[in-house]
């Protein structure tokens, strides 16, 4: 079975996965903050791919995305880095990113490399569905690589349930209708939208991202969702880190502490 | 508005694609914004309400038709026949008013209450920062920080106008950095928000969309060309590729005359291999880019290559849709041409016929010391704006 999937299936706390970008801080630092992250209890990752144009991203995943970018992180760097992993790691591992360099890259290029070296899934916001249904799930799911989708307040209920009908693993969840980053925090919409959805009894786990940045609005998501996802509040923690692994530690630990 | 080309091989087809260019690539968030768009454009369009409101702004408002003006003194020195299509002359000094009368009108239809455009030139900032004092909507204008320099006089022109331009930081501080920034935007403003596009770029409709305006080019073209030959043919078409679209514009009704010769220029910068270019047929590939694929500047790894550019209205990685399937086709040639060649054409087209060009239209102008048209061809140059906004630029780069 999937990791990701085996992890939604065992699993019955709160779901935390956090997303980091590759090469960031330092160009080597890839596989080091996977270590940590494991080692201190997180339960699933998202590896950034970074992109010279990530729209879908604020200020915060921007910043570390161009200074991976300049520490020469690339796609296939990136699989080189993760060569290994499985020998280290155990936890369901997910690639996110843009669709314009995994396209350079090859589908189906892409997709065997994930499968040899143990990648679960792959994020891609600006992949389609409909492009995604008629041309690539076919190698997708050849390699047994899974396809995350995003769901907004604004996608529409008949939507949601085509999404879930073609999703394996789990849907995010995006908050907010905002890019990455945002501070806002939980408001009283937001619930009512968390609240429609768990109301849908979707067949697919969700879990919440975008705007999720400490263990209150981690909780308060992971009260509708099966779990949380935190990107740019651990992309700071980072960027101001002198010992990555016992800040990563210390990061974890007031979350799910 | 003639829709002779619904059926042609060079029109957007069901699925948003011109050949293999085209589709939608966007993020979910902005799914239901372009998909409210999609269902209702054409609808939109079709209604006799919007057709005479649009077509009474373009004629009392904007000034159309633009001239098809004899440029006689440059037809000498060339020994060829020169129509220059006056779009200069549209209120705001641009083509680019014609799409954003357009798509403000849409906008209304679409109970939008504020707009979000990005400029490179600023002159698509003006047009659209005009049509939203006209119409009493809020404009944000993304704009690089590069570009707020260069284009100094647009930025001021907004300011006049109502507009907040807000200064995009990041990347090289140019178009497609503003791009980035008011996709965020919308992103951020999902309902009550409509993102005017400036060119011929984006995910479907866009691309077909701004077309579809911008058509207005080439339909008074033939109808100009008719009254002084009795033909609405010329043997050439040459404009400006940024996005491409003045050039779209002024293609669209010749795409299925493949007698008319249509010719795209980009800008090749300090030389389309010196590593400062922004020439993307001649440097590009296929690849995605702000929601469609297209053939775009990159690197092996898929990262959008800085491009540059004299003229801001020029300085993309990419091009639209439209122009990627033209270029692979081989229905429109495409050329490029030097900062240094357009200056010169902008000079001469000063000296010789008292028409100060956008630096961008110059780029179109440049072609025609390489076309070695035969003299009695009619030649048309789409002069897609004029040169006020880069009399500082003229000024230094040719020690006036
Ligand atoms: C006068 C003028 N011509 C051409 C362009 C390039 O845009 P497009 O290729 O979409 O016509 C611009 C863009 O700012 C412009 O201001």
């Amino acid at each position: 079975m999937n990791r990701i999937t085996a992890l939604f299936t065992q699993s019955n706390s709160p779901i935390l996965n956090i997303y980091y970008t590759a090469g960031y801080p330092a160009l080597s630092d890839t596989l080091p903050i996977l270590t940590y992250l494991e080692k201190s209890g997180v339960d699933m990752v998202e590896i950034g791919m970074p992109y010279s144009d990530p729209v879908a991203d604020g200020p915060t995943i921007q910043q570390s995305n161009d200074i991976a970018l300049s520490n020469g992180m690339s796609v296939k760097l990136l699989f080189e880095q993760l060569q290994e992993m499985r020998k280290k790691v155990g936890l369901p591992v997910l690639l996110m990113g843009y669709l314009n360099p995994v396209l350079q890259y090859g589908i189906e290029a892409f997709c065997r490399k994930c499968k040899e070296i143990g990648v679960d899934g792959v994020i891609l916001p600006d992949m389609p569905m409909s492009v995604y249904l008629d041309e690539y799930k076919a190698i997708f799911d050849s390699y047994g690589l899974l396809n995350i989708f995003l769901i907004t307040p604004q996608t529409s209920i008949e939507r949601i349930r085509q999404i879930d009908q073609v999703s394996d693993g789990f849907i995010y969840m995006v908050s907010s209708a905002s890019v990455t980053g945002a501070t806002s925090g939980i408001r009283e919409a937001t619930e009512n939208y968390f609240k429609r959805i768990k109301e849908m009894k979707l067949k697919t786990p969700t879990m919440i991202g975008f705007g999720i940045s400490d263990k209150k609005s981690f909780d308060t998501a992971s009260s509708y969702a099966n779990g949380a996802i935190i990107g740019s509040a651990f992309v700071k923690a980072l960027q101001q880190s002198s010992d990555l692994e016992k800040d990563i530690a210390s990061f974890v630990s007031s979350i799910k502490g | 508005m003639d829709h002779t080309l619904e059926k042609s091989a060079f029109a957007v087809d069901e699925k948003g694609y011109y050949g293999l260019f085209g589709g939608a690539y966007i993020p979910e968030m902005l799914y239901p914004n372009v998909e409210e768009l999609r269902q209702n454009y054409l609808s939109i369009i079709s209604q006799p309400d919007f057709q005479q409101e649009f077509q009474n702004l373009l004629s009392e408002y904007v000034g159309r038709p633009t001239p098809l003006y004899f440029a006689k003194r440059l037809s000498e020195k060339y020994q060829t026949q020169i129509y220059l299509k006056r779009e200069d002359l549209c209120h705001t000094g641009a083509h680019k008013v014609n799409n954003t009368i357009g798509q403000i009108l849409i906008a209304r239809k679409l109970g939008k209450k504020r707009i979000v455009a990005e400029t490179g030139a600023g002159q698509h900032g003006v047009a659209t920062a005009t049509v939203c004092a006209l119409m009493g909507l809020e404009c944000i204008v993304y704009m690089g920080k590069l570009d707020m320099e260069r284009q100094k006089p647009n930025v001021e022109r907004m300011h006049m106008l109502g507009a907040k331009v807000i200064a995009a930081t990041c990347g090289s501080q140019t178009l497609k950095d503003a791009t980035n920034e008011a996709m965020r935007h919308w992103i951020n403003n999902p309902t009550d928000t409509h993102y005017i596009i400036g060119s011929v770029v984006g995910p479907h409709p866009y691309p077909d969309m701004v077309t579809r305006f911008q058509s207005v080019i080439s339909e008074e073209i033939r109808k100009q060309l008719t009254e002084k030959f009795g033909n609405p043919n010329p043997d050439y078409v040459l404009a400006c590729v940024g996005g491409g679209s003045n050039a779209a514009g002024a293609f669209y009704h010749f795409l299925d005359e493949p007698e008319v010769k249509l010719i795209a220029l980009e800008a090749a910068g300090q030389g389309v291999s010196s590593g400062h270019s922004a020439a993307t047929t001649a440097l590009g590939k296929p690849g995605v880019l702000h929601g469609s694929k297209t053939i775009l500047m990159q690197t092996d790894d898929g990262q959008v290559t800085e491009p540059y550019s004299i003229s801001a209205g020029l300085d993309y990685p990419g091009i639209g849709p439209i122009h990627a399937h033209l270029f692979e086709s081989g229905r429109a040639q495409f050329y490029s041409v030097t900062d240094e060649e357009a200056l010169q054409a902008g000079l001469l087209l000063s000296r010789m016929e008292g028409i100060i060009p956008a630096l961008e239209s110059a780029h179109a102008l440049a072609y025609l010391e390489k076309l070695h048209a035969k003299p009695n061809d009619i030649v048309v140059v789409n002069l897609s704006g004029r040169g006020d906004k880069d009399l500082a630029t003229y000024s230094k780069a040719l020690s006036l």
